[in-house]
């Protein structure tokens, strides 16, 4: 019965993890892309771990995948709002059609 | 109208992947563990080729940079499906550590990004 509940979490984990990269793929701006696949994709490696922690149980394995989501989970938004404030000092631009930016208006301020 | 069906030919082709990869060849239903693990792997391939497209395509260096972060917690991912029919512990320490490396090199590649140095 465990092991089917593992499974499922796996599976949704997986299909996360393939709109996070349709989601790389498809959209128009850095900043968009970034939104998508880092939410995501971190969302459904953390579903996959969760999975592996069912399998296992509480033997030393499990215990590193939850330690692991914990990780994940403190280190993700860290590194896309890194990310995200480096490309707009950097000088990328916004999509056409973005309504504000404001970032920008605080800059000139 | 362009637009539109452009979109729609490349949701159909994703879908006819996705059910490629999960249906064929048709498992019986006494081992359908491990086959189905063996087609995650495949989920898992697809979607690092849509990072190396990013990678290889990006306009801007900020896009490779989110595409090389992305497929970095991907990597976590293939890790932590391979503990599982294998049985063997150390796959999910292989993680965690590829987890540290990967958030120390964006972090790095951002600082980059913004053109400052390295020891603010």
């Amino acid at each position: 019965m465990i092991e089917i509940i593992a499974y499922i979490f796996i599976v949704v984990g997986l299909i996360f993890d393939l709109f996070g990269c349709i989601g790389l793929v498809r959209l128009p701006d850095v900043y968009n892309r970034l939104q998508a696949s880092t939410k995501c994709v971190t969302l459904g490696t953390c579903s996959i771990l969760f999975g592996l922690f069912l399998f296992r149980g509480f033997t030393a394995t499990g215990i590193k995948a939850l330690l692991c989501i914990v990780f994940l989970i403190l280190t993700a938004p860290v590194s896309a709002h890194a990310i995200a404030r480096g490309a707009h000092i950097s000088g990328v631009k916004l999509w056409d059609k973005s309504v504000c930016d404001k970032y920008e208006e605080d800059k000139q301020s | 109208m362009n637009r539109r069906l452009r979109w729609l030919l490349g949701l159909l082709i994703i879908i006819a992947l996705f059910i490629v990869i999960i249906f064929y060849p048709p498992a019986s239903l006494l081992e359908w563990q491990s086959i189905s693990l063996m087609r995650f792997f495949f989920i898992l391939l697809l979607c690092c080729i849509f990072c190396l497209y990013r990678i290889l395509r990006g306009p801007t260096p900020a896009d490779r940079v989110v595409a090389i972060d992305i497929l970095g917690i991907l990597i976590v991912g293939f890790c932590a499906v391979l503990g599982i029919p294998t049985g063997r512990p150390w796959y999910i320490d292989i993680g965690i550590a590829w987890a540290l490396q990967s958030f120390i090199g964006t972090i790095a590649l951002a600082k980059y990004l913004e053109g400052k140095g390295f020891e603010e």
